[in-house]
């Protein structure tokens, strides 16, 4: 087994982490920075730690990949979930430069898909563990969330009206830093694991490791300090999508979305039906906004969202087929995908400085066009 | 193809149920909480419904203090299930 591209996956299987933890971190704290519960920089600081200990916690390594695909053997399995990575990072990242919240497990999903099938055939793929682990939930998890939140913040709001105004804000404040803590110990307990699994399937497949071993404790630490420096680079334009473009959140607002995507994903990977805490806590997010009055949530934002939902499977896919294509080629064709990648990093990161969005101007929202004058 | 409908219509049975749960317990407490402020405050001026049927200083701290461990239960038992 050539042990460079054992160290190759490793390598990307934590850059994946990484843009998991920055394209996720809006998840907890999106709504915590915007009723200011929290500033920016501590709001960061406890999502990152929160994140950290809750892939330390996590117990069961998880088996997206083994849901999603046969892999083959070899050197060229691990092409296949190198390729797959890939697909996954391209699309964290292009969706994090349009501000847009998409799932990271969905989009490795479909790079593993993608790559598979250029790999080995459609028959490799389990496209029945896709359809209902994948596809249906994320059709119904963002409307269940949604729904739990409109009922909890109307309650919240109608409970609340004879309570002493500062009383009651100072109060659900506490209460959103207190869910933002637990979306982001949730976060680590889920997405951290799929890393893990990744690293410890090519260690397995390499023969580093036996067969049906658990992941090591340096690949536990290094998934767990990836998804947190992620999470504390702080992926700011989706954070300021969902905390200030969805919607004007106020904290009750913000705690009744917190507490529902809390909620939520604890009880559904409870449940062993694992769902996706982006996807859970945009529902959320919307539903709160939506208890105010419909009118005071911006529904052409959830329409962009819901494509970017739709796209994040076949787009990742495609990705992911191209690099297992050119990579399995040999070490000429993985140096190439790699060098690729980081020149689309690169690309995609330069053209973000072009409108930075960081913590000091959040609260500047990009300009929609003018409206076009018929009259005139 | 088989489709877990049981455990999605558990998930949000479940959560709605104890999602609604929390939030309300939270808002209750608030409310107590709330009671021990000094009465002629500002929201009076600003027309929020009177004194009428507002808790006095220690029923509103008990009832604050009920509700808050209440809430505080559920959420001892997510972490519980968050690491166990």
């Amino acid at each position: 087994m050539d042990l460079a591209i054992v160290i190759a996956v490793v390598l990307v299987a934590l850059a994946f982490d990484y843009t998991n933890g920055f394209h996720d971190a809006a998840n907890a704290i999106a709504t915590s920075v915007s009723t200011r519960a929290l500033t920016p920089r501590i709001a960061l600081i406890l999502a990152a730690v929160m994140n950290f200990v809750g892939a330390l916690l996590g117990q069961q390594v998880a088996h997206t990949v083994s849901d999603t695909i046969v892999p083959p053997d070899g050197s060229h399995g691990l092409v296949v979930v190198m390729a797959g990575l890939i697909g996954a990072i391209t699309w964290n990242l292009v969706t994090w430069y349009f501000g847009l919240p998409s799932s990271s497990s969905h989009a490795l999903i479909g790079g593993l898909v993608g790559a598979t099938v250029v790999a080995s055939g459609v028959d490799a793929v389990k496209f029945t563990g896709i359809v209902g682990k994948v596809l249906l939930p994320a059709v119904l998890s963002p409307v269940i969330a949604g729904v739990i939140a409109l009922a909890a913040t109307y309650l919240a709001y109608r409970i609340t009206a004879r309570g002493a105004v500062t009383t009651v804000r100072k109060g659900f404040k506490v209460g959103q830093i207190a869910s933002s803590s637990m979306v982001a110990l949730a976060h680590g307990t889920n997405d951290a694991q799929k890393t893990m699994g990744v690293i410890t399937l090519t260690l397995i497949t390499a023969g580093a490791l036996p067969a049906n071993a658990g992941p090591p404790f340096w690949v536990i630490v290094s998934a767990g300090l990836a998804i947190g420096l992620g999470t504390y680079v702080g992926g700011w334009r989706i954070i300021q999508t969902l905390g200030m473009r969805v919607s004007a959140i106020e904290s009750g607002q913000g705690f009744a979305s917190g507490v529902s995507t809390a909620t939520v994903i604890l009880t559904s990977s409870h449940l062993g039906f694992p769902l996706s805490t982006t996807q859970v806590a945009t529902g959320s997010i919307f539903g709160a906004g939506a208890a105010r009055g419909p009118a005071s949530v911006r529904w052409s934002l959830a329409g962009q969202v819901a494509i970017a939902w739709l796209l994040t499977l076949p787009a990742a896919a495609v990705v992911g087929a191209v690099a297992a294509l050119v990579a399995d080629t040999g070490p000429v064709g993985t140096i190439v995908v790699a060098l690729v990648l980081i020149g689309v990093a690169g690309g995609i990161y330069a053209a973000s400085r072009r409108r930075p969005v960081t913590a000091d101007n959040l609260d500047e929202l990009p300009v929609p066009p003018p409206p076009v004058d018929l009259v005139a | 193809m088989t489709i877990n409908w049981g455990a999605l219509a558990v998930v949000a049975v479940v959560s709605l149920a104890v999602g609604v749960l929390v939030v309300v317990l939270v808002s209750l407490a608030l409310v107590g909480l709330s009671a021990r402020e000094p009465a002629a405050s500002a929201d009076a001026a600003e027309g929020t419904p009177t004194t009428r049927g507002r808790l006095s200083p220690a029923a509103g701290t008990a009832t604050a203090a009920v509700c808050l461990l209440g809430a505080a239960a559920i959420v001892l038992y997510g972490l519980f299930l968050i690491v166990f």
